[in-house]
C-alpha cells in the first residue's frame, strides 16, 4: 500500500518536474497566476462601483496616463479597472463552461467507451450530430434561443464542448477498460459505475487535463466572440469582448479602447495554450518533439 | 472508391436530419411569444393568436419539426419573420460572398502555413523556426475580430491602403481574408511542423538520404506526402472554425455574407432565418469533412486500398 502511494507520488512529482523544466509552460503558468490574483483581488485593485460601472462623461476617451493606465472609455470609465474586473468574468466563464463540458461529455464518453455496443453507437452518433455544427455556431444558436446572459453563455459554450470530451474520454476509457486492474475491480464486486469513476477515469486523466486546459482558452475566446457580436455579457458589466465591441466606434481617435482589452484576451489565451502544451508534453513525454 | 463516396454522401442525410432536429429543438426552447416578437409588444392579443395559428406555432414541437423537414426536403427553409422572404433565397443570395471569404481565407492559410511548417521542421531550433513558432502561437491566441480591428486601424485608417468595409473589388477582400485566415494558418503551421518532425526522423527518410536522393526530393516527395494526413485533418477541422470565424469577420468588416445575416437574425429573434443559416453552415462543414475523408484516400494509398 505504501509502495503504491510512494509510486503515485513519484509519478505526480515526475510530471511536475517535467513541467517545471518547460520554460514556456512556466511562463504560461506565471501569467495565469497573475491573472487569477487579479481576478480574486479585483475589488482591492479597483472599486467596482466607482471605477468599473460609474460613468464620468467629463473623463471620456482619455488616453493612457498615470491616473488611468489604459485610458478611459466612451463613458469615462477606467479601462484598466474594467479589464481587471473582466478577468473575473473570463476566468469564471472559462472554468464553469469547461466543467459543464467535462462533466456531461465525460459521463457520456465513459459510458459509451465502457459499455460499447448499442449504447456507444447511440451516444456517439448523437455526438457526431453535435460535431457537425461548428461549436461557436452551436453556442450562438443556444444563446439566441435562451437569451443573452452570463449564465446562458456559460451553458451554451459548455454544451457546445460536450462532444469533444465525450470523444476523448471514450477513447481513453476504451484504451484502459480491458486492463487487469479493471478486471480486479469487477472481481471484488464493484459496480460498473464504481469501476468507471473510481478505477477507469483516474487512469485516463492525462488527455482530459490537457484538453481541459486548452478548452478554458477556447471558452474565453468564445465568450469574447459572443459578447463582441452582442450575444454575450451585456453592458455595463465588464467583459473583454464587449469592451472591444464598444471600442469599434472609436478606432480612429481612441485606439486604446480596442488595444488593451484585445491584448488581455491574447495574453490569457497564450498563457493557457503554453500551459496546455507544456502539460501535454509533461504527461506524455513521447509526444514531445 | 466511388462506392465509398456514394455511401458517405448518403450518410449526409441522417446528419442533416440530426442537425436540423438539434437546432430546431434548441430554437424551440426560446422563451416568449414569437408572434408577439414579430408584431410588437403593443399588438392586440387576437392578432397575436391569429399569427401564432397562421405560423403553426401552437402545434407541438415534433409536428412543427416534421413540417419543417418536409419543407427542407423541397429546398424550403421557411419564411423569414423579419423580411417575409424565403430564408433559402435570403441565405443563398449571401452565400457566394461568405464562400468567397472562406475560400480565400483557407487559401491564404494553406499557402503560407505549409511552407512555413516545412521550413520550421527542417530547420528545427533555428531563428526562422523560433520566429515562425512565436507567430503561430500568437496567431492561435489572437481573436480574429480583434486582429480585424487592428488591421483596420493600421491599413485602413492610417495607411489607407485597403477599405475597412464592403465587398467590392479585390482590395476589400485583403483585410477580411487575413483576419479570417490567420488563426487557421497558425494551427496548420504548428501541425505541419510537428507532423514533419515526426516523419523526417523515420527510417525510410534516412534510407532515402543514404541512397543519395536530393534534399528537395526527400522533403517534398518522401516526407511531405507522409506528413500530410494530420495536416489535411486539421485543415478540415479548421474549416468549421473558419465558418464560425466568418460570422465574426463579417461583423467586423460589414461583409454582406451569411454571417452578418445570421447575427442580425439572432438579434431580431428571426427563428427560421437562424435555423436556415446554421443548417446551411453545418451542411457545408459536413461536405468539407467528406472531401477531407476522400482526400485521405488520394494522399495515402493504404487508406485507398481499404475502399477497394
Amino acid at each position: 500500500m505504501e509502495n503504491k502511494k510512494a509510486k503515485k507520488r513519484s509519478m505526480a512529482m515526475e510530471v511536475c518536474q517535467r513541467l517545471a523544466r518547460n520554460k514556456m509552460a512556466m511562463l504560461g503558468l506565471a501569467i495565469l497566476v497573475v491573472l487569477v490574483l487579479c481576478a480574486v483581488f479585483a475589488d482591492v485593485i479597483a472599486d467596482y462601483e466607482t471605477k468599473v460601472v460609474a460613468q464620468n462623461i467629463a473623463n471620456r476617451l482619455k488616453g493612457p496616463s498615470a491616473e488611468h493606465w489604459f485610458g478611459t472609455d466612451e463613458f469615462g470609465r477606467d479601462i484598466f479597472a474594467r479589464i481587471i474586473h473582466g478577468s473575473r468574468v473570463s476566468l469564471v466563464v472559462g472554468l464553469i463552461s469547461v466543467s459543464v463540458s467535462l462533466i456531461l461529455g465525460g459521463i457520456l464518453g465513459a459510458f459509451a467507451g465502457f459499455y460499447g455496443g448499442r449504447i456507444d453507437n447511440v451516444i456517439m452518433r448523437v455526438m457526431d450530430i453535435f460535431l457537425a455544427v461548428p461549436s461557436i455556431l452551436l453556442a450562438m444558436t443556444i444563446v439566441a434561443a435562451l437569451g443573452s446572459s452570463l449564465v446562458n453563455v456559460m451553458l451554451a459554450i459548455g454544451v457546445s464542448g460536450i462532444p469533444t470530451y465525450a470523444r476523448i474520454v471514450r477513447a481513453a476509457v476504451m484504451s484502459v477498460k480491458d486492463q487487469e486492474f479493471v478486471e480486479a475491480s469487477r472481481a471484488i464486486g464493484a459496480t460498473n459505475v464504481t469501476t468507471i469513476f473510481r478505477e477507469i477515469i483516474p487512469n485516463c486523466l492525462a488527455p482530459i487535463i490537457v484538453q481541459a486546459t486548452l478548452s478554458v482558452a477556447g471558452a474565453i475566446l468564445s465568450t469574447a466572440s459572443l459578447s463582441f457580436i452582442g450575444l454575450g455579457v451585456q453592458p455595463p458589466d465588464p467583459e473583454w469582448g464587449a469592451m472591444l465591441s464598444g471600442g469599434r466606434n472609436f478606432l480612429r481617435d481612441a485606439v486604446h479602447l480596442t488595444l488593451f482589452p484585445g491584448l488581455a484576451i491574447v495574453i490569457t489565451i497564450l498563457a493557457l495554450n503554453l500551459l496546455g502544451d507544456g502539460l501535454r508534453d509533461a504527461l506524455d513525454p513521447r509526444l514531445k518533439q | 472508391m466511388h462506392k465509398y463516396v456514394i455511401k458517405r454522401l448518403i450518410m449526409l442525410i441522417p446528419v442533416v436530419i440530426g442537425v436540423s432536429f438539434l437546432v430546431f429543438f434548441i430554437m424551440s426552447l426560446a422563451p416568449g411569444d414569437t408572434a408577439r416578437t414579430i408584431l410588437g409588444e403593443d399588438a392586440p392579443i387576437e392578432a397575436i393568436e391569429a399569427l401564432n395559428e397562421e405560423l403553426g406555432l401552437n402545434d407541438p414541437v415534433l409536428i412543427r419539426y416534421g413540417r419543417y423537414m418536409v419543407g427542407l426536403a423541397h429546398g424550403d427553409l421557411g419564411t423569414s419573420y423579419k423580411s417575409g422572404r424565403s430564408v433559402f433565397t435570403e441565405v443563398m443570395s449571401r452565400f457566394p460572398d461568405t464562400l468567397k471569404l472562406a475560400f480565400w481565407g483557407m487559401v491564404f492559410a494553406v499557402v503560407l502555413s505549409i511552407p512555413i511548417g516545412i521550413i520550421s521542421a527542417t530547420k528545427q531550433y533555428s531563428l526562422i523556426d523560433s520566429v515562425s513558432m512565436v507567430f503561430a502561437l500568437l496567431g492561435v491566441a489572437t481573436p480574429n475580430f480583434w486582429l480585424g480591428l487592428m488591421l483596420i486601424i493600421g491599413f485602413s485608417l492610417h495607411l489607407r491602403w485597403f477599405p475597412s468595409g464592403g465587398s467590392e473589388g479585390w482590395k476589400a477582400l485583403v483585410l477580411p481574408v487575413i483576419t479570417l485566415g490567420t488563426g487557421c494558418m497558425a494551427n496548420i503551421t504548428r501541425t505541419t511542423r510537428s507532423s514533419m518532425l515526426e516523419v523526417i526522423r523515420q527510417d525510410y527518410i534516412r534510407t532515402a538520404k543514404a541512397k543519395g536522393v536530393g534534399y528537395r526530393s526527400v522533403i517534398y516527395k518522401h516526407a511531405l506526402k507522409n506528413a500530410l494526413i494530420p495536416v489535411v485533418t486539421v485543415i478540415g477541422l479548421q474549416f468549421g472554425s473558419l465558418l464560425g470565424g466568418a460570422v465574426l469577420t463579417e461583423a467586423v468588416f460589414s461583409w454582406p455574407g451569411v454571417g452578418t445575416y445570421l447575427v442580425n437574425s439572432i438579434k431580431a429573434k428571426d427563428t427560421p432565418a437562424v435555423l436556415g443559416c446554421v443548417i446551411i453552415f453545418s451542411i457545408c462543414f459536413s461536405i468539407v469533412n467528406l472531401c477531407v475523408d476522400i482526400l485521405y484516400a488520394y494522399i495515402d494509398p493504404r487508406i485507398k486500398s481499404k475502399y477497394k
